[in-house]
């Protein structure tokens, strides 16, 4: 039996009891961490370079056959996401050890970031309806703790509604489960995909379909349900708005992908009309929410729900194009998101705000920094031959492709609209002289020297690479995206290689 | 019975929803129980009402014979019930302290990260 699909959700698992042991030293901690996400990243890309030979690979637990045991699939897909989730938590465990403060990591920092990878893990990876709602809440547990630690104002009142908004979201995924099953007497995706074509009401598939698509869609930040991600994800530390910005809604949108490319194909005509108009408005909305701010992380935040959009296109517009450019769309978004969080968080350092009114200077002192930041910027308003450049190209041809020709220019002008907010933080934080009211900048001006900053640049300049790999290199990438849509578009490999007996 | 079933969870998604509606945080969280159990008992109903028939194979037998209570649908509201028991411990923790940092239970009054 091969254990490799399994190992992403056992080493973040395994990482975080070990730091709850070693709950009185932080060093160790802080040890586990880096030496933890490495190995998931190596495993990660060791299983992507199994699922492109042989396809997917398939455990099943305890090793009862297929639709009575819960599965792991992997995927192409799975196995991209999982790599992002291990660059990710590499980048920000690293990023981390500079940045959370001695009194977060003394209450459990480490541990809680391992938890949250082990639930993303298992949500990419499962191949069961209801284990995807334990990996779900698995994940979001640990988020919620990661958001309050610190205990701030503005911390208490995000939470309140990022929880609130997720539990709904949770409680609508376990009762569609719930009527799901009802109908199909199955909780293995494979199975009830199979079983779906034959259920007596079609009507009622359809009613749950919602269901799913509403809840995921909360989880992932769509139009109409985005409110509670900008209230939250600028209350917590950076490093956690990082991992946030770049991991959670990114599982709605593999929970998306996954159930309406296998399950709900009944009626695409139906279905993905809606996410199409989800899509076209989740961006219009979510740039427009960015234009109108003036803190460097809500711009940000605002920015998630309109690159959501892109993403909920490539699946809407249900061509295989729009597929591949809606996979690329996500590698390319995970991590260029992080990085400008991570970017901000850096400015935050040198100068003690997130207002950009009270920033400014930095491109005089430090222009490698402005460098840094105009990349993944850039990248993210699409500017050739950065890595967004050619994500955006594949969704708004395929979207020409079909015709959605409205949509197209939406998806275009988006874009220029996003262009406007990086230059409005471009030329407010770096280009602008300081204002005068900042009387200390100390650090900025290096009269402070900040022990042990390297921890900060070094994934900044880590993922900026891969933003240029991407970018310049992309025709491999472009084949991974290519054979996870492959995939996606024939769920019957699929149920093949869940049901079929092919499993190591 | 299943119909009835059927009014009183949609009444008890009903009353989580007005609960949740409010502004008091503290009526919010018991609109969260509510909803948690709401949709436990839809997971219940949904998978059909069995009375009187444990999954058991009888003695001597090879395999169970006749119609059975499903227990699959029970093993999931007992997982779903373990988990919306920690989100709520965690819930009241967070309401608790919200409290004590706002000095406020009135949603309406949490609104400095919206806009």
């Amino acid at each position: 039996m091969n254990l490799a699909p399994v190992l992403p959700i056992l080493i973040p698992l395994c990482a975080g009891a070990l730091s709850l042991a070693c709950w009185r030293s932080i060093r160790l901690q802080r040890l586990i961490a880096v030496i933890a996400t490495g190995l998931l990243l190596a495993v990660s890309i060791w299983l992507l370079m199994l699922t492109m030979e042989h396809g997917f690979l398939v455990v099943e637990m305890g090793s009862w056959p297929a639709p009575f045991s819960i599965v792991f699939v992997a995927d192409v897909l799975s196995a991209i996401m999982i790599v992002l989730t291990g660059l990710i938590g590499l980048a920000i465990a690293i990023y981390s050890l500079a940045s959370i403060p001695n009194g977060h990591q003394r209450f459990g920092y480490f541990p809680l970031m391992h938890l949250l990878l082990a639930g993303v893990g298992g949500a990419f990876l499962t191949g069961d309806i209801f284990n995807l709602f334990v990996w779900f809440e698995v994940m979001l547990l640990a988020s919620f703790a990661l958001l309050t630690l610190g205990g701030e104002r503005a911390q208490m009142e995000g939470a309140i509604k990022y929880v609130t908004l997720n539990l709904f979201s949770s409680a609508m995924f376990l009762s569609a489960v719930g009527l799901l099953y009802g109908m199909v007497g199955t909780l293995n995706m494979a199975d009830i995909a199979q079983k779906v074509n034959s259920v007596e009401d079609p009507g009622m598939v359809t009613v749950v379909s919602m269901m799913f698509m509403i809840s995921f869609g909360i989880k992932a930040a769509a139009f109409p349900l985005f409110f509670w991600l900008p209230a939250s994800y600028h209350t917590p530390q950076v490093a956690v708005s990082a991992l946030f910005a770049g991991l959670l809604t990114k599982v709605g949108v593999y929970a998306l992908y996954r159930v309406f490319t296998l399950i709900f194909t009944q009626e695409v005509g139906y279905t993905h009309t809606i996410l199409l108009w989800a899509a076209t408005l989740t961006m219009i909305t979510g740039v427009l929410g960015a234009a109108a701010q003036f803190e460097f992380r809500r711009i940000l935040s605002f920015h998630i729900i309109s690159q959501i959009g892109y993403m909920i296109l490539g699946l809407a517009l249900f061509t295989p194009l729009a597929l591949i450019g809606g996979v690329f769309y996500i590698m390319h978004h995970i991590i260029v998101k992080t990085n400008l969080f991570l970017v901000s968080g850096i400015t935050y350092r040198l100068l003690g705000s997130y207002e950009l009114k009270d920033l400014g200077g930095v491109y005089r002192q430090r222009p490698y920094l402005a460098l840094l930041f105009l990349i993944p910027a850039l990248s993210l308003a699409g500017i050739p031959p950065l890595s967004g450049f050619f994500a955006k190209f594949i969704v708004v041809r395929a979207s020409l492709e079909a015709s959605e020709h409205l949509v197209a220019g939406v998806a275009l002008l988006v874009g220029l609209l996003t262009l406007y907010s990086m230059i409005k933080i471009w030329a407010e934080v770096f280009w602008k002289k300081l204002p005068e009211h900042v009387t200390d900048d100390s650090r900025l001006n290096g009269e402070v020297k900040d022990k042990g900053s390297w921890a900060l640049y070094v994934p900044v300049v880590g993922l900026a690479v891969c933003t240029l790999i991407i970018g310049l290199y992309g025709q491999p990438i472009y084949i991974l995206a290519e054979t996870a849509a492959d995939q996606l578009m024939n769920p019957q490999l699929y149920i093949e290689a869940v049901l079929g007996g092919q499993s190591q | 019975m299943a119909t009835l079933m059927a009014y009183v969870i949609g009444l008890l998604f009903t009353a989580s929803i007005y609960m949740m509606l409010r502004r008091s945080i503290v009526k919010l969280v018991i609109g969260l129980i509510i909803l948690s159990n709401a949709a436990n008992l839809l997971i219940f109903v949904v998978a059909g009402l069995t009375r009187g028939a444990p999954p058991l194979i009888p003695e001597g037998a090879q395999q169970i014979s006749g119609a059975v209570a499903d227990p699959l649908p029970q093993a999931l509201i007992l997982t779903a019930i373990v988990i919306a028991f920690s989100v709520l411990a965690f819930a009241v923790v967070l309401i608790r302290r919200a409290y004590e940092v706002v000095g406020t239970d009135d949603l309406d009054q949490m609104k400095d990260t919206d806009t």
